[in-house]
C-alpha cells in the first residue's frame, strides 16, 4: 500500500496561489477609476457579448478578470444574493460591503478546500452620495478596499504604473475614459470596439449602473467607431 | 454564500425559483385563511393609443363596506417598458407585483437583456396560476399587464383570470369590481389612432363611469386632491402623470359632464 507524499500546508498554499496568479495574468486587464459622477470600469475585452463588467444591484457594480466560467458563476451568485436581501428587507439594505464579504468568504473557502482554486480577481464597487467604495477580492479570499483607482488582471503592474502618473480626482467621464484607454494600451491605443465600458453614475435614478455602447465610447474618445 | 453543487444547475434567471429554494419562508404560506378580512383593490384599466399604452387605476381600497384607504396605489412600474395593475386581495396582489418587478430586473441583469413583452406576460401568468390555491380560499388576485416592446415598436395589454389564463388584447382592457362599467365606457368611446391626450382623457372618463356605478371604486377626490393614478408607456419608457396635469384633465372632464 502506497503512502501519499506529505506536502507541507505552506507549500500547498503557495502552489495554489502560483497557479491562480498565472491564470489571472494570462488574461487582459480591467481598470476601475473614480470620476466626478461616480465610478468607471474599463475592460480590455474584444468580445461584445462575454462581459466582464456587470450590474449587481441599484448602487453596486461588478468587474472581474480571470476564467470566464468561474467569475460568471460568482456574478450570478452576487445578483441572486443581492435580490434576496433586497426583497427580504429593503433595497437600501443591500450593500457592496456585505457582497464583497460574501465573495471573500466563498473564494477563501474554495481556496482552502478545493484542489483547484478559482482563477479570478473581482472588484465590487458601490456608489454613494458623497463617494465610491471599491472592494478588491483576490482568488484566495483576501479583500482590500481601494481609493481612487485600481487595476486587476493581465499585466496589472504595468497598467497601474501608467495610471498612477495620470490619475487625478474629479475627472470628467471623457477624461477618465481616455486615461484608462491610454493606461490599458501598451503599444498603440486599443480601439473603442475592443473596450468594454460601464460604471456607476450617482446622478441616475434608482439603478445607477450604465453601460456605454461602442459608438458612445468612440465619440468620447474622439475616434470614429 | 454557497458555491459548488450541481454543475448543471445554471442558476437560471428566475427569481421565484431562487426564493423557493433559498428562502421558502418568504413566500406566502398556503394555510387555510378561512374568511380572512382583507383589503380589496377595485378598478384598473389600460388602453392603447398610437405609439403607446395608458394604464390607470382608481385609488380606493375597501374591506367589506368600509373604505379603508383613499390613496391606494394599484398601478406599479414592472420595469422600464411595462406596468402591472392589480385588483383583488390587495396584500397578495401588491406582493405579486413586487416579486414580478424583481423577477424582470433579475432576468435582465443575469441574462444581460430584458425579457420580451410576451415573455413578461407569460411569467406573470405563471405567478397568477401559482396563486390558485389562495384564490380558491377567497384571496383572488387578478392583475392587468401592459407594456411597450421596444424591439418591435408596439404596445400590448394582457388580461388574466384567477386561474392563470392569459389573454392578449390590442385595444383596451379593464378588471376589478368596476371593470365592467369601465369597459362599457371605453367601448363606447374607443377608436383607432387615438393620440396620447385623448387616451388619457378616455381613461379618466372610464374611471369616472366606474366610480359612478360601483361603490368600491373611488372617483377623483377634489377635496383631498387625490386623482387616479395614470401611467404612460411608450418609446420613452414608463412614466406617471403628475398631479398638476391630472388635476387639469380631471377638471376638464368634469366641466364637460356638467355642461
Amino acid at each position: 500500500m502506497s503512502m501519499p507524499f506529505y506536502i507541507p500546508a505552506e507549500q500547498q498554499a503557495r502552489d495554489k496561489a502560483d497557479f491562480a496568479r498565472k491564470g489571472i495574468a494570462r488574461g487582459r486587464s480591467v481598470v476601475a477609476v473614480t470620476y466626478t459622477d461616480g465610478l468607471l470600469f474599463v475592460a480590455d475585452n474584444p468580445s461584445a457579448t462575454l462581459n466582464k463588467l456587470s450590474e449587481i444591484y441599484d448602487r453596486i457594480a461588478f468587474a472581474a478578470v480571470g476564467k470566464y466560467s468561474e467569475f460568471e458563476q460568482l456574478r450570478r451568485y452576487g445578483i441572486r444574493n443581492a435580490e434576496v436581501t433586497g426583497y427580504q428587507y429593503a433595497r437600501e439594505d443591500v450593500t457592496g460591503r456585505s457582497l464583497a464579504n460574501g465573495y471573500a468568504n466563498a473564494l477563501g473557502q474554495a481556496f482552502a478546500d478545493s484542489p483547484k482554486p478559482f482563477e479570478v480577481e473581482l472588484l465590487v464597487a458601490e456608489v454613494e452620495a458623497d463617494g465610491v467604495e471599491i472592494y478588491h477580492v483576490l482568488y484566495d479570499g483576501s479583500i482590500t478596499d481601494e481609493q481612487g483607482f485600481v487595476v486587476v488582471g493581465g499585466s496589472a503592474e504595468a497598467v497601474n504604473t501608467r495610471l498612477k502618473d495620470s490619475y487625478a480626482p474629479d475627472l470628467s467621464l471623457g477624461e477618465a475614459l481616455a486615461m484608462s484607454q491610454r493606461a490599458l494600451s501598451s503599444d498603440g491605443d486599443i480601439a473603442a470596439a475592443n473596450l468594454e465600458v460601464a460604471g456607476l453614475d450617482r446622478t441616475r435614478g434608482r439603478r445607477k449602473f450604465f453601460r456605454l455602447p461602442d459608438e458612445r465610447v468612440a465619440e468620447l474618445l474622439g475616434q470614429t467607431a | 454564500m454557497r458555491l459548488g453543487g450541481d454543475p448543471f444547475d445554471l442558476m437560471g434567471p428566475s427569481f421565484s425559483a431562487v426564493l423557493r429554494r433559498e428562502a421558502p419562508e418568504l413566500l406566502v404560506q398556503r394555510l387555510d385563511p378561512g374568511a380572512v378580512p382583507h383589503v380589496e383593490g377595485t378598478t384598473v384599466l389600460a388602453l392603447t393609443y398610437a405609439g403607446g399604452v395608458v394604464m390607470a387605476g382608481d385609488r380606493r381600497g375597501t374591506s367589506g363596506n368600509v373604505i379603508s384607504k383613499r390613496d391606494m396605489r394599484k398601478v406599479f412600474e414592472a420595469d422600464s417598458w411595462s406596468a402591472v395593475a392589480i385588483s383583488g386581495a390587495a396584500g397578495p396582489a401588491m406582493e405579486m407585483a413586487r416579486i414580478f418587478a424583481t423577477e424582470l430586473e433579475f432576468y435582465e441583469k443575469v441574462e444581460g437583456v430584458p425579457l420580451s413583452l410576451e415573455g413578461k406576460a407569460n411569467k406573470l401568468a405563471q405567478m397568477v396560476r401559482s396563486n390558485l390555491p389562495m384564490a380558491l380560499q377567497g384571496l383572488v388576485v387578478v392583475p392587468l399587464f401592459a407594456g411597450y416592446e421596444p424591439r418591435g415598436g408596439f404596445a400590448r395589454i394582457y388580461e388574466y383570470d384567477a386561474a392563470g389564463g392569459r389573454y392578449e388584447e390590442r385595444r383596451f382592457a379593464s378588471t376589478g369590481s368596476g371593470g365592467r362599467d369601465a369597459r362599457g365606457s371605453l367601448k363606447a368611446r374607443y377608436r383607432e389612432g387615438l393620440d396620447r391626450e385623448q387616451a388619457v382623457d378616455m381613461v379618466i372618463e372610464a374611471l369616472w363611469d366606474a366610480a359612478d356605478e360601483d361603490s368600491a371604486t373611488g372617483g377623483p377626490d377634489l377635496v383631498r386632491q387625490i386623482f387616479p393614478l395614470v401611467a404612460i408607456i411608450d418609446a420613452d419608457g414608463y412614466r406617471e402623470l403628475g398631479d398638476d396635469t391630472l388635476s387639469t384633465r380631471v377638471e376638464e372632464v368634469i366641466a364637460e359632464r356638467r355642461a
